[in-house]
């Protein structure tokens, strides 16, 4: 055999942040956790929490998953002080009981930021990322309207720089890392993988203008520059982009200032 | 008996959608506004048709139940979308992504729809690259492409093992843009629990807000359903937790028929099941097949040895053995089966003996791992994190799992179901891929779906309704549909039993995957049916939902859901019952050759099977549309 599967099974106490609604007060609450696999995932070891809890008709620990490989975002779980656990480069979803020692105490808490209000116990509106890109992280290309794929060549280094940035999965680990709760990575990703492409040119301005002003305004604060984002990141997005979204959102001010706009309006036969 | 008129349009296979096109019905530009237009989920599908509808001036409302459009599953797909661009220059055309298409899908999928999909296939990957989908390139600028199963030219676009994601962000971005511009609703954490029916027309929904536990009714002139397939009715799939069957099956007990439910893809490479505490199961992309090889022991003493030292004589490379022409690359359906019949040969591998090793020493060799790295590092680092094995020193582990379902609402060429102005898109609906879907053809349908087909099918709808004639959400059709919701979750609350939903999902799933798993026969079938039907009755009488309607409450959701999955199991194993004949993703073993392939019945059954509910405790209706092949001659399907 070459990876045994049946490793000794450890147990756990977890503190678990329990708070009923977004009014209510919130506070720590122990559970035991005992004879678990260590291949088990950090959820499927809440999942069977939960379901003792609700055997004995008690309200299950909410938190928010949804893929449970790493891609979707939804988990979004302070483990132990740090967002998504004590692994680099993974999401909460792949953090596996291995990683803790039998007898752990581990405390679980959701993203905690002013622009990430908790609705319940580990779960949080993390809506202010969807008002962010529906102020500009996009290339505006109507279905019907585009030209051949490969009319406009894409240098490939470019491509694979857009792709890093791309890889975002828009979680707010970035957020929860930042003692300013600063969105700055998430913002700058959106905007160099666009601004990277030569089909985000167009917008590029716009781009990065309103998505920065929508993040200012939504209460996120301002970066410091000391990384703790990328640290966080489960897709390890550089820090990089945020120098490379400062240099956009620098360029595109002073243009919006000397800039002529055209006076002429809409109409025509 | 319901009205299952597929309108088909007549002429040639290769004019029909040009020629559709031409003569569907058009809604002026000024009047577009006066209509409104429900899309239920956000994943490829639904994304791109919202944002499409909005673009084209419907006013639009889009409702997810998660917290972001951009968490639907499609943003799990791995591999790659296939587009029939023929950019390699190696013979690929839209006649041949057809014929891939349907053969794949053992000749139960409609031609036309198929080849409409062919053919706006190459409008997609323009559309994705337009919106800034970071697709993989090559050092000369230009698109690069891979290999799938099933295919023997190489069409598939992939942005690293991240192209459902990329996919998902472009539409995603498309729908925020016409969210920001106000020409859509978003309506995030409400999940559709009914929908509205009046003159026999779908009018509007009944959604909870997963939040407050409050009740809403939408009214609208059509609605869409894009909610994804029903997979984790079988509990352990690579489907995301969440994802679900209330919204199509909610839909089903309003009318609209269920078109070959239990058509299921089991994916050949996942990674195997370790203990019972297991939620999800993982799926390492069909691209690996690319490059990894597949085998065995040949001797069962071997099993249990440590890989590495088992020397190339004494592997069974059985994909390579078997199917000498597509070898690693066959369709997902043959490859799942064939390493079941090398388990049950007791010639597994793994603690549990369900297992099959996908080994890259051979193209580690050729390409040098940091050339392997390249391809398919991200996918090498899911399959340590999950395993704690590294697949460059030692082969991966893997067996097949539920991974899709070709099964879903039934719908003409419009993507209308029979229940006029409820559309159904993506994975959500039957029409495309046969009895088995080809590996980066999801992708593809769900797109085409939204962004090529809806914009213009929904018009020939619409056009024959009457601006603002929808009906106010004071009608008796959302009292009522609202009343049946409300009873529902109070008898879920109220039953107050000792075990929590999940032991019922678990138990349902067990069920399915025993009985109308990879492998199915009358009697597993019958005695499935029986045992459904015990376990809704226990569910209902003891299952135990804590807390309340009125607040955010995990319990809950899981419980209608779970419900609705043990009623479709039923139904599922109904279907894989009277399908005398093995196809695709079905095989029945009283219908094999003696090689163990699929033995097909095209006499009795090159047809579609679409359920129709006839009301609670009664069983269902089945009904017929007749698959006819023009274009292609319906053969045995070989990959040898």
């Amino acid at each position: 055999m070459v990876a045994s599967t049946s490793s000794k099974l450890i147990s756990v106490t977890l503190r678990v942040w329990r708070q009923e609604g977004p009014a209510a007060e919130g506070r720590f609450v122990e559970y035991k956790a005992a004879n678990l696999n260590p291949n088990m995932s950090l959820l499927e070891m809440l999942d069977v929490v939960n379901d003792d809890l609700e055997r004995r008709g008690e309200d299950p620990i909410a938190f928010a998953h949804d893929c449970r490989e790493g891609i979707c975002g939804t988990c979004s779980l302070m483990i132990d002080g740090k967002p998504h656990g004590p692994h680099r480069g993974v999401a909460s979803c792949q953090t596996y009981m291995r990683s803790f020692e039998d007898g752990a105490v581990i405390t679980l808490e959701p993203f905690r930021a002013r622009p990430f209000p908790v609705q319940k116990d580990l779960i949080c509106d993390r809506s202010a990322f969807d008002r962010i890109q529906q102020a500009g992280g996009f290339i505006t290309a109507r279905a019907g309207s585009a030209c051949d794929a490969n009319a406009l060549p894409v240098p490939k280094g470019a491509a694979d720089l857009a792709m890093d940035a791309a890889q975002c999965i828009g979680c707010g680990a970035c957020v929860a890392a930042c003692k300013n709760s600063s969105a700055m990575l998430f913002v700058a990703a959106k905007v160099s993988h666009l601004g990277l492409l030569p089909q985000g040119q167009a917008e590029r301005d716009r781009r990065v203008l309103g998505m920065v002003s929508t993040m200012d305004e939504a209460g996120f604060g301002n970066c410091s520059n000391q990384y703790e984002c990328s640290a966080a990141c489960p897709k390890l997005i550089s820090h990089d982009f945020i120098a490379r979204m400062n240099r956009d959102y620098l360029a595109a001010s002073v243009r919006s200032v000397f800039q002529a706009e055209s006076q002429a309006a809409g109409g025509g036969a | 008996m319901a009205n299952l008129d597929s309108r088909i349009p007549p002429g040639p296979l290769a004019d029909k959608w040009r020629k559709h096109k031409a003569d569907i019905k058009l809604v002026n530009p000024a009047n577009k506004r006066k209509y409104e237009v429900i899309v239920v989920g956000a994943g490829l599908a639904g994304s791109s048709a919202a944002s499409s509808l909005a673009d084209m001036g419907y006013k639009v409302k889009s409702i997810v139940f998660h917290d972001s459009p951009r968490r639907a599953h499609s943003i799990a797909a791995q591999g790659g979308i296939n587009a029939a661009k023929n950019y390699q220059n190696d013979g690929d055309s839209v006649h041949r992504l057809f014929y891939d298409t349907i053969k794949g899908g053992d000749y139960r999928a409609r031609e036309a729809n198929v080849h409409r999909l062919a053919e706006v296939s190459v409008n997609i990957i323009d559309q994705c690259v337009a919106q800034g989908v970071p697709f993989a390139r090559e050092y000369g600028g230009l698109l690069a492409n891979r290999s799938f199963g099933g295919a023997q030219v190489s069409r598939t676009f992939y942005a690293r093992g991240q192209t459902g994601q990329q996919l998902l962000l472009g539409a995603y971005s498309a729908l925020s843009r016409t969210v920001g511009q106000g020409l859509v609703e978003l309506i995030t954490q409400h999940e559709m629990v009914d929908l509205v029916v009046v003159d026999g027309h779908a009018k509007g929904v009944i959604t909870r807000d997963l939040v407050t536990g409050q009740l809403h009714r939408h009214a609208a002139d059509a609605v869409i359903l894009a909610t994804g397939g029903y997979g984790n009715v079988f509990n352990l799939s690579t489907y995301a937790r969440g994802s679900n069957t209330t919204a199509i099956w909610r839909a089903y007990k309003r009318g609209a028929c269920f078109g070959n439910p239990c058509y299921t893809q089991i994916h050949p490479t996942c990674i195997p099941v370790s203990g019972d505490y297991q939620s999800k199961l993982t799926l390492m992309s069909e691209s690996l097949r690319n490059d990894g090889r597949i085998w065995v022991p040949k001797r069962k003493e071997d099993c249990g040895k440590d890989p590495n030292t088992i020397p190339d004589e004494d592997r069974d490379y059985f994909l390579e053995r078997i199917y000498p022409s597509f070898g690693n690359l066959a369709p997902r359906d043959v490859s799942s089966r064939a390493a079941k019949r090398m388990c049950d040969e007791g010639r597994g591998v793994g603690e549990t003996g369900l297992g099959v090793y996908l080994d890259f020493s051979h193209a580690i060799k050729r390409l040098g791992e940091a050339g392997v790295r390249e391809r398919y590092g991200n996918l090498f680092d899911i399959y340590h994190e999950i395993t704690n094995e590294n697949a460059y020193r030692t082969p991966m582990r893997i067996y097949p799992a539920v991974h899709y379902t070709m099964g879903g609402l039934w719908v003409d060429y419009n993507l209308m179901s029979n229940v006029p102005g409820l559309f159904v898109l993506g994975e959500a609906n039957f029409s495309d891929h046969g009895a088995n879907r080809l590996g980066a053809s999801a992708l593809m349908q769900g797109l085409a779906d939204g962004y090529f087909v809806i914009p213009y099918t929904i018009g020939d709808y619409l056009a024959g309704q009457k601006p603002g004639s929808r009906p106010s959400t004071d009608a008796p059709a959302f009292r009522q549909a609202e009343e049946n919701v409300a009873s529902q979750v109070a008898r879920l609350l109220g039953a107050k039993g000792r075990e929590p939903v999940n032991h019922y999902h678990r138990r349902l799933g067990q069920l399915m995957w025993t009985h109308c798993g990879m492998a199915r026969t009358r009697a597993g079938l019958e005695q499935a049916i029986q045992e459904i039907g015990a376990l809704r009755e226990e569910f209902w009488r003891n299952v135990s939902v804590p807390g309340s309607a009125g607040s955010l409450n995990q319990a809950l959701e899981r419980a209608g859901r779970v419900a609705d999955f043990i009623e479709l199991g039923e139904l599922m194993c109904r279907d894989a019952l009277t399908r005398e004949e093995s196809c695709g993703g079905h095989f029945r073993e009283e219908h094999q050759y003696p090689d163990g392939e699929c033995k097909r019945d095209d006499t009795n059954f090159a047809h579609v099977a679409a359920w129709e509910f006839q009301g609670e405790g009664k069983v269902p209706l089945r009904n017929v549309e007749p698959l006819n092949y023009e274009a292609v001659k319906m053969s045995v399907r070989s990959y040898k």
